[in-house]
Order: C-alpha cells, then structure tokens, then sequence
C-alpha cells in the first residue's frame, strides 16, 4: 500500500472520531464524535478530568487502539476510516509518528544513544547515521553528556529528554505525549514543555500533549477540553480554535 | 544494533549462569551418547582387531561373546586340515575379579595362541608384546597396572609387560591377554584341596567300572593330573578363529566346518551381530535416556527462553509502538535462544573434555555424535523460542500503557 503523505496538510485531522467499549448492557462510550485538527508547527495541549476520554483520543490518533468510528488523516493521507486501517499500521508509526509518555519507556538495556539509535535503525536508517542522528538529538536536548548511560542512571528529567529525542529521531510530522510532566517537579516539567514547543516550532511537526499541569499551559498554542468522551470549548488558556466541539 | 546482545550483556551473570545450566545438561546428553558409542565399539573392538573370516563355537551355542562354548583345543588343528583354510588361532575368554592391592580388579581374560599370535597386532601403548609361553601378560591401560607389575592369578604370578589401549569388553571391563595355556590355567584353577577331593571321586568312580578294575595302571594314574590322562581329561578353550586363503570363500570353508556334528560356524559379521545383541537391551536403556535428557534440556530451554520473554514484555511492546517490524522482535528471542543453545553446547564439549575420561565406563565421542547433537541443540533452540515468539507476537504496542 502506497502512502502519499503531503508537506503542507495538518499534522492530523480527526474527523467524528468515536470509541466504544464492550456491547449491549456493558457498552462504553468512551470517545463521541470527536473532530478537531492540529497543523504543523502548532503545540496543542488536551486538558480534561481521568475518564474524559483523553489517552482514549491519544491512542486512537497514535494508531494504537483504532476508533469504532470516524476518521483520522495524519499529514493528509486518510490513514483510519473506522476500525480500519488503510495503511501499513506499524510502518506507519514507524515514519511519521513520535510517542513520549508519563514514563520514559526506556529499552533499560539500551544505553541513551543506542535509545535513540534504536527507532531510526527500525526505520532503515544505516547504524553510522543512525548514531550520529541520535548524537545530535541527544545534543539538541542537552543530555549529550549522558549519552553512554544506561536508562537506570539517569534522573527521571534526562530520561524524558531522551524520550523526547527518541519521539523525534525519524522527524516525524505528529508527536503525541501523554502526561509527560507527571513524574517530574514543576521546574524540570516546564522544561520538557518548552523542550515540546520548540521542536513543535523548529521541526515544524504538530504536538498534541495531553496534561493536567495547569502551571504551563502559557507554552500551548491552543487547548482542547475533554469531558465525558466529548470536546467542550476551553476555559483555560489561549484559544479552542480548530477544535469541532460538539453541543 | 543487535538488541539479542545488547540484552545479553546487560544481564551477562545470569545469561552466564543459565548457559552453565544448560550446558551440564548437554554434557550429560553428550556423556549419554558417548557411552552409548563407547558401548558398541567396546562391543566390537576386539572382534574387529581380530580379523577372523570364521569363528567356531561350541555345537548349539552363540559363541564366547554370548555365552560359555567350550571346544577341545585339538579342534584347532582339525580346522587347519581344512582345504582353503590360512590360519587357525584358539581363542579362549572369560571374566575373573580378583583383589589386587586391597581393590577389586575385574579382567577379562584373552588367550592368544602364542608364539603365531604375541599380541604385537594389539594397540600398545607401552611395552612389548610377549616374549614367552608362560608367565607374561598384556593389560589394558583401563585395569590401571603398570609395566613390571606381578599380578598373582591361580597359582601363578603374571607379569605385565605390555599395556593396551582401548580394549575394553561390553561390559566395560579390561582386557588381559595371556597364552592360552596360561588363561587356561588361570580359568580352570582350583584350590589343593580340591583337586585332592576331585582326585579321590575320580578313583572312586573308575573303581566301580569294569574299566577300573580291568586297568590298574588307569586307576593309579586316575589319582594324578588331569593332564597325565590322556582319555579322560582335555583342555578346552573358548572358540577357534579362522582365517581363510587368499582368493578362498569363507562360506565354502564354512559349509565344510558345520558339517561336523560338534561346532557351529559364524562368520564374523554373524558374530558381530550376536554380539551386539547381546548388549542391545543396554544400548537401548541408554539410548532411551539420551533421548528423554534431551526433551528435558528442550523443555528447560523452552522455560528459560520463555521467562527471558516475559521480562522483556514492556520493551518488546515500545518496539512495536516505534513501529519494529515482527522480523526485529523474531530476531531478538530467536537469537539469544541460539546463542543460548551454542554457549551450552560449548561448554558441554569444553566441561566433557575434563569429565568424561573420569567416567568409570568409557566415553566415545566421535564427530558424527558431535555433529548430530550440534543438530539437535539447534533444533532444540528453535523449537524452544517459538513460545517466546509466540507470547511476543501477541504483545499489543498499548500494552506500554499499562
């Protein structure tokens, strides 16, 4: 399956995007009718309480768990259409989509380097250009210094950062982080999100960062809500715009 | 990358101690088998060396290797009347223990029919063939005697003068050669009291015969060695060895032989097989061990492999949200099982080199049973990571969220 990826398309389009868990008397909903968009070059941060359907919407749009309606087109190639895939799932994660979590999920056998090294030699990178990639990420993100050490070595702070390197190793055009900041203290978490908006802006890749840090919401272009598997208009922070809220 | 060794060494005492564990099992597997070899050549060592076309045994019987045949020695020279016949050795064969030094030595002992056969066709390694009739002895090196030993048996005392490699019997025990003569001797010896006792019954019994009464010179002579009646007593040995002329059919000799009413004829390969017979219910006790030790070592290896998995379940299942194609995740489990299998082979070969010369039956290890478990190890490897595979094929990339 050929996919056709365009330069200037947003990062993702989500179109009426709706999950539901188990059938009859057990059925779930945990997402409903979800739409919204985030462009290249756009940070954009997913507020909402636990059980809003955020990780849900997360992973739908990260290809992990697809929805049972609705489509999503990442870079303008139609990529999910319902429960199914048009394109190579795996492959397609492999290239264009970048994944930091609440922990880092460091390979804890893989020094920082080789963390890294890792996701652009699966993606058919060379092993001396993959290293030396991953050397300027690890650069890029100020943990060069560390670059030899095992994960257990590291502060919790210097394995996000790598995570981070790790997410942005095949330049991909979507990056999808799921409570980042949540083991860090304030100081250090507001360093990884400015970390998020500066590759957000210099590698011109959209980021969605689903948070409950209130604190940093001034780094986000722009803030969805969540509520009840639904988005809402946002309260807090800069602007909703581009989001489809439903009524 | 190779993340197989990557993941190896960061773990590298563990891997280490699971390759040891593994490769005594192997050892084992590997010892089992050599003993099995060890056995059949052990087997046919000494019928192989000595190069018979025909044996003759006592009439009914299987041979020395089976069972107790017992024919005159004289038939030796009936044999070589023979037309076509080249050579005929007597050969004589039986299993003594006796105590030397405070320890129990088991000798299977081999008449050779000296001065035509010295033993210089036997594998020495030290020494000298015998030099004469009586009193002289090859040992195997596995009866542990030295050159120059004095080995008391019966009523005599042997000297070592030559000692052997490799000529063991089925049961393991070692090989002495003595002449026939003297083997004979060493069989037939009785204590004084009893040849006194032997001597007495013998009179008496000529006594109650008209021959006895009719012959008073038999009847002196009834009372001295065996040997001095001519009529009564022979000497027996075990079979007679044949070989045939150039150019000659054994069959046709063969033919000739069994029509005497009192031996039976084997060629040697009828031989071999009886004497493999004769030790196939070990050989296969033995092989039927191997075989469950090696389902054991696969069920082992499938465990470990499995539980080498399991732990790396959350990493297997990041690689596969990065989008690692199936062939990376194969290659990681599929790679330390085959790692896992060559290190404990390795060191199953490395660790029978010390052990098994310890090993109180002999251990044969030839390349084809190299070869063949090598084989059998790597199927056990891949066969035994197909569960891993399996559980980390069905690893979902969400499985990282939780």
């Amino acid at each position: 399956m050929r996919t056709i990826i365009q330069s200037d398309a947003p990062s993702v389009v989500a179109q009426s995007l709706t999950r539901i868990y188990g059938r009859g008397n057990t059925e779930v909903v945990a997402m409903r009718e979800v739409s919204f968009h985030v462009r290249r070059g756009e940070i954009v941060a997913l507020l909402g309480p636990s059980g809003a359907g955020k990780s849900t919407l997360l992973t739908a749009i990260g290809l992990i768990n697809p929805p049972t309606s609705g489509k999503i087109t990442i870079s303008g190639c139609l990529v999910m259409d319902g429960p199914r895939p048009l394109v190579d799932i795996r492959a397609f994660r492999r290239k264009y989509l970048g994944f930091v979590f609440q922990k880092a999920n460091l390979i804890p056998f893989l020094s920082a380097l080789e963390n890294v090294q890792v996701a652009l030699e699966i993606n058919d990178v060379r092993p001396r250009k993959a290293r030396k990639r991953a050397l300027e990420l690890l650069d890029y993100l100020g943990v060069a210094d560390r670059s030899h050490s095992l994960p257990s070595t590291l502060s919790g702070g210097q394995q996000q950062r790598v995570a981070v390197a790790r997410a942005l190793a095949n330049n991909p055009s979507l990056i999808l982080a799921d409570e980042p900041t949540a083991a860090l203290d304030s100081h250090r978490g507001r360093q990884v999100m400015e970390l998020f908006r500066m590759v957000a802006h210099e590698q011109k890749a959209g980021v969605i960062v689903v948070t409950h840090d209130h604190r940093a919401l001034d780094i986000f272009d722009r803030i969805l809500e969540m509520e009840d598997g639904m988005l809402r208009p946002s309260t807090t922070g800069p602007s909703s715009c581009g989001a489809e809220t439903q009524a | 990358m190779n993340l197989a060794i990557r993941d190896i060494r960061h773990k590298l005492s563990r891997f280490l101690l699971t390759a040891v564990g593994i490769g005594l099992l192997l050892m084992i597997v590997m010892g089992m088998a050599g003993i099995y070899q060890g056995l059949s050549e052990d087997a046919l060592n000494f019928l192989n060396r000595a190069k018979a076309d025909l044996w003759v045994v006592q009439r009914g019987t299987r041979g020395p290797f089976a069972e107790i045949s017992r024919i005159p020695w004289s038939l030796e020279d009936r044999v070589y009347a023979v037309t076509g016949v080249a050579r005929a050795r007597a050969f004589v064969s039986h299993t003594i223990q006796r105590e030397y030094q405070g320890k129990p030595l088991r000798i299977v002992v081999q008449g050779l029919a000296w001065p035509g056969d010295n033993g210089n066709e036997l594998p020495l390694i030290a020494g000298r063939a015998m030099g004469q009739a009586h009193y002289e002895m090859l040992a195997d090196r596995t009866l542990s005697l030295h050159l120059g030993d004095c080995i008391p048996l019966g009523k005599d005392v042997y000297t070592v003068v030559g000692i052997t490699t490799g000529m063991t019997g089925p049961s393991g025990d070692g090989f002495a050669f003595f002449t026939i003569p003297d083997s004979i001797a060493i069989q037939y010896d009785t204590p004084g009291e009893a040849i006194r006792l032997e001597r007495e019954a013998r009179r008496s019994r000529l006594k109650k015969q008209d021959l006895g009464n009719t012959q008073p010179t038999l009847l002196e002579r009834a009372t001295g060695p065996t040997s001095q009646l001519p009529a009564l007593g022979t000497q027996n040995v075990s079979a007679i060895m044949v070989n045939v002329a150039p150019g000659v059919d054994p069959a046709r000799v063969a033919k000739v032989i069994s029509g005497w009413s009192d031996v039976t004829v084997y060629p040697n390969n009828a031989q071999r097989d009886l004497m493999l017979k004769s030790i196939e219910r070990n050989r296969r006790q033995l092989g039927l061990f191997r075989n469950l030790l090696v389902i054991v070592s696969a069920i082992i290896m499938t465990l470990i492999l499995y539980t080498l998995t399991l732990d790396k379940i959350h990493d297997i299942a990041m690689l596969k949200l990065m989008g690692a194609r199936n062939r990376t995740v194969v290659a990681l489990i599929l790679q330390q099982a085959l790692l896992l299998g060559t290190l404990g082979y390795g060191l199953a070969y490395w660790i029978g080199l010390w052990v098994f010369p310890y090993f109180p039956r002999r251990v044969a290890i030839t390349t084809e049973n190299l070869v063949q478990l090598a084989l059998i190890v790597l199927a056990i490897s891949v066969l035994s990571s197909l569960l891993g595979i399996w559980k980390a094929m069905s690893v979902q990339p969400n499985e990282i969220l939780s």
